[in-house]
Order: structure tokens, then C-alpha cells, then sequence
């Protein structure tokens, strides 16, 4: 059986939060900030009058949607220089850096998926909101702005949050283009020690509580929702 | 873009001891298929009674929703690691060195840990499916003298079945997508072979285009089946019947 040294945690605490940590919550926050508006945007473009754009804007939420993200991660990791390389006017394809890449990539994923959160919110806003809209003289943006986009993100704050825990845990598959995030830093000093078993049950043990205790503050935050909801439907 | 394309690379011979790159690529997918099947099989197998389990209340309950919270809560590659790095430590010593040295044990260990995963969506799921059944049925099968065991076999299962149907079909293609995460512990499966023949021949996007539309290829396959399989259980009117009851879904 194993001997187990829980010091070596301690000793690389600073490591693990101030370098992998800080990593994995800098891609979460803006890959979910950035995503979000880009889902927007996508839910936008799928519902618009011209068919080829809602061909295009569909065509690429499906596919990014039904690939696995370490595929989509290398897909990028590659595509992004040689696209950079096309829009510069550089001469051989521009290394952008794993960092950009990585924060590229989830971006491009999530909206994908934060495009299909909207429109579900989207779709289940009363049709009675948008005649009265149209009949009080909203024009169309103003419309989707001050009107439909409001309501749709409430309905679906529980899931768009939750959504963001899952991209939480997901960043931890930067570990395939060699980026040290929580996860990889629990790793590297596991590997460094000769302590793989320690750091790993560690890192797990992060992660849950984390995400743990976020979910629970999305159920409380979803059961309030629904309250305030069911009082103003009565 | 200045890329040179070259979509006869796919006939060359591949330095792995495949006889071309196209074999080798398609092995990946053989291997994805089999990692997807085998872990569809234990989610199936450990999370159905899970699902029934976790809305009784008591000890059964408390631990099977405990089950649910410990697998959603962390990371997949993290889970994949504590399977591949932490487990065979805890193992006897014989079992021990029969994992480690065996050369399929990445392959059984990453099949466990993505079925051991699934299998807390899956439980989710048929909780959800249940949940949804009105309290009237369960009531109407009890006053008819069914006990609860005939309950669930004969009126709540088949009718969860049903609601499942459309569910289950994106938690198969969730499997599949999740598969991926195994090349880290170093199974060759399609995205691996895809980045393999990536470096072997340096044709970047002929690797990943044929990697991307061989998952295409596989969840088509998985809709077509999970299509046939709603026709054949014959309930659509059911199914749109129910809708509006069914639990939100999440990942």
C-alpha cells in the first residue's frame, strides 16, 4: 500500500492557486464573458429573414456542438495561426501562443452552446410580449434589446450558470496543448515529487467543493427564480 | 491561406504499423466506437437503478444522489487521472502489477471512468423521466395490487422508456464526445489518431477533417438507431403528450 505525504500540498499550495488556478478562473471568466456575447450574436444570426446566414450560423452550432472539445481544441490550436496569417497578410502562418489559442478556442465552443441557451430562452417568452412590443412601436432592435433578450437570459440564469460550471471543469482539458491550469499544476508538482496519488486526490477535492457548493447556490437562485416567477403569473 | 493540401497522404504508408494513414484513422474510430459502446453499457447498467434509487428516501436515496454530486462535480480528465494515476496504488499487488503492465489497461480504466461518469447523467436522467410520470399512476398501480417492484417493471419503466427516448440519444453522443478525453491517458482513440497522423505527416487539416467527419458519421449513426428505436416503441403522441413535464436537462 501507500505511504501518503499530504505535506507536499502545502508546501506547493502557492503554485497551485496562484499560477493553475489563476489560469483555469482567467479562461473561465472570459471565455464565458466573451462566449456569452458571441451566443448572442449566434442566436441573433439564426433567427435572421436571410436563409443563408441562418444556414451558416446553424451549420456551425451543430457541428461545433456535436464534436468532442479536445478535437475542436486541436482544430484551433492549428487553425488559428494559419486564419491569422490571412487576416495580417503575414507571410507563413503567425504563432499566436497556447494562452490565445486555448482562450480562442473556448470562446468559439461555449458561444456554440450559450447560442442554443438563448434561443431556448428566447422561445419560451410569451408571443403576447412580442405583439405588445410591436403594438406599443418598438422598432425590431429595440425589440430583441429592451424586451426579449432581458427575459430570455432571467429565465435562463440557473442554466446559463450552470453552463459556466461545466466550462469550470472543461478548462482542465488545456492540459492537451501543454497549458498549466489547476489541474496540470497538480500534475507537474505530482510528477516533480513522486506524488501523482496526493495532488490528484487533491485537486479532485478542489473541484468538487467548487463546483459543489456553485451548483447549490444555482438551485437556491433557480427555486427563487421560480417563486418570483409563480407570484407575478398569479 | 498558403496550406498545401495533399488528400492522397490518406494511401501513404503510416509509421505506426498501420498500412496507411486511412487505416490508422479508422482504427482510432473503431476504438472510439468500442470505448462508447462498453461505457454506454455500464452507465446504462449502474444508472438506471441508480435513478430509481435516488428518489427514495433514506439511505439508498442519500447515497445514490451523493453518487450523482461526487461524479458531476468534478472534472472528467480529473476523474480519468484519479482511475489511471491513484486507483491501481490502492489496488492488491498482484492486481496492481496486472494493471499497470497490461497493455489494454489504459483502454479498461478510461472505459470505466467515462462509464462511471455517465452513469451519474444517466441517473439524472431516469429521475427526471420518473419524476415526470404523473403521482397517478403510481397510485392507480398500487390500488390495482401491483407491488412496488411490479409498479416500476410494468407501468413507471416503460413509460420512463419512452419520455427517454430523445434524452438518451444526446447523453450516446455526449459518450462519444467524452470518449476523447481518454487520449490523455494515452488510448489511441479517433481524435488521437487524427493528431498522430497530424505529426507523423504534417497535413494539419486532412487529419482533423476526416477526424471530424467520422464523429459526424458516428452520431448520425446514433440518431438513425435512436430514431428507429422511437418509431418502433411507437409513442410519439405519448411522447409530445408528456413534454411539457419533463425535467430541464443540463452539460
Amino acid at each position: 500500500m501507500v505511504d501518503f505525504d499530504f505535506g507536499v500540498i502545502i508546501r506547493s499550495a502557492g503554485y497551485l492557486f496562484y499560477e493553475g488556478m489563476a489560469f483555469t478562473l482567467f479562461l473561465t471568466f472570459f471565455a464565458g464573458t466573451l462566449g456569452f456575447a458571441l451566443g448572442i450574436l449566434l442566436a441573433v444570426l439564426r433567427s435572421s429573414s436571410y436563409r443563408p446566414v441562418r444556414w451558416l450560423a446553424a451549420t456551425y452550432v451543430n457541428t461545433i456542438r456535436s464534436l468532442p472539445l479536445v478535437l475542436v481544441i486541436f482544430w484551433f490550436f492549428f487553425l488559428v495561426p494559419f486564419v491569422t496569417q490571412w487576416v495580417v497578410g503575414s507571410p507563413r502562418p503567425v504563432a499566436v501562443g497556447a494562452v490565445w489559442s486555448a482562450l480562442i478556442t473556448f470562446t468559439l465552443f461555449e458561444a456554440a452552446y450559450f447560442c442554443e441557451i438563448i434561443r431556448s430562452g428566447i422561445n419560451g417568452i410569451p408571443r403576447g410580449q412580442i405583439e405588445a412590443s410591436s403594438a406599443l412601436g418598438f422598432r425590431p432592435v429595440q425589440r430583441f434589446l429592451l424586451i426579449i433578450l432581458p427575459q430570455a437570459v432571467r429565465n435562463m440564469t440557473p442554466v446559463i450558470l450552470t453552463q459556466l460550471i461545466i466550462l469550470f471543469q472543461d478548462t482542465s482539458l488545456v492540459y492537451v496543448v501543454s497549458l498549466t491550469d489547476f489541474l496540470g499544476a497538480a500534475g507537474k508538482i505530482g510528477q516533480r515529487d513522486g506524488r501523482l496519488v496526493e495532488m490528484y486526490l487533491f485537486s479532485a477535492a478542489v473541484y468538487f467543493v467548487i463546483c459543489y457548493a456553485a451548483s447549490i447556490l444555482v438551485r437556491r437562485l433557480s427555486e427563487r427564480n421560480t417563486i418570483s416567477l409563480a407570484r407575478v403569473g398569479s | 491561406m498558403n496550406y498545401y493540401w495533399n488528400w492522397s497522404i490518406f494511401f501513404d504508408p503510416a509509421p505506426d504499423g498501420s498500412a496507411t494513414y486511412l487505416q490508422m484513422i479508422l482504427a482510432g474510430a473503431a476504438t472510439t466506437c468500442i470505448i462508447a459502446v462498453f461505457s454506454a453499457a455500464i452507465a446504462i447498467a449502474v444508472g438506471v437503478p441508480m435513478g430509481i434509487a435516488a428518489r427514495q428516501s433514506g439511505m439508498v436515496g442519500s447515497a445514490a444522489r451523493a453518487y450523482v454530486e461526487l461524479f458531476r462535480n468534478i472534472p472528467l480528465l480529473a476523474q480519468m487521472f484519479l482511475w489511471y494515476f491513484v486507483l491501481p496504488e490502492l489496488l492488491p499487488r498482484d492486481l496492481q502489477i496486472l494493471v499497470k503492465q497490461s497493455p489494454d489497461g489504459p483502454l479498461v480504466l478510461g472505459t470505466l471512468s467515462l462509464g462511471f461518469y455517465s452513469a451519474a447523467r444517466i441517473c439524472e436522467q431516469v429521475r427526471a423521466a420518473l419524476n415526470a410520470i404523473r403521482a397517478g399512476q403510481w397510485q392507480a398501480a398500487r390500488a390495482l395490487g401491483l407491488r412496488p417492484v411490479q409498479t416500476y417493471r410494468y407501468v413507471l419503466l416503460p413509460r420512463a422508456f419512452r419520455l427517454l427516448i430523445p434524452t438518451m440519444t444526446s447523453e450516446f453522443i455526449s459518450i462519444v464526445k467524452n470518449s476523447a478525453v481518454i487520449l490523455t491517458i494515452g488510448v489511441m482513440e479517433l481524435t488521437a489518431s487524427a493528431r498522430a497522423m497530424q505529426e507523423y505527416s504534417f497535413q494539419i487539416f486532412e487529419s482533423f477533417i476526416a477526424a471530424t467527419l467520422l464523429y459526424l458519421m458516428i452520431n448520425f449513426v446514433i440518431v438513425a438507431i435512436m430514431s428507429a428505436a422511437e418509431v418502433l416503441s411507437g409513442t410519439e403522441a405519448d411522447r409530445s403528450a408528456t413534454r411539457t413535464h419533463r425535467g430541464g436537462k443540463h452539460g
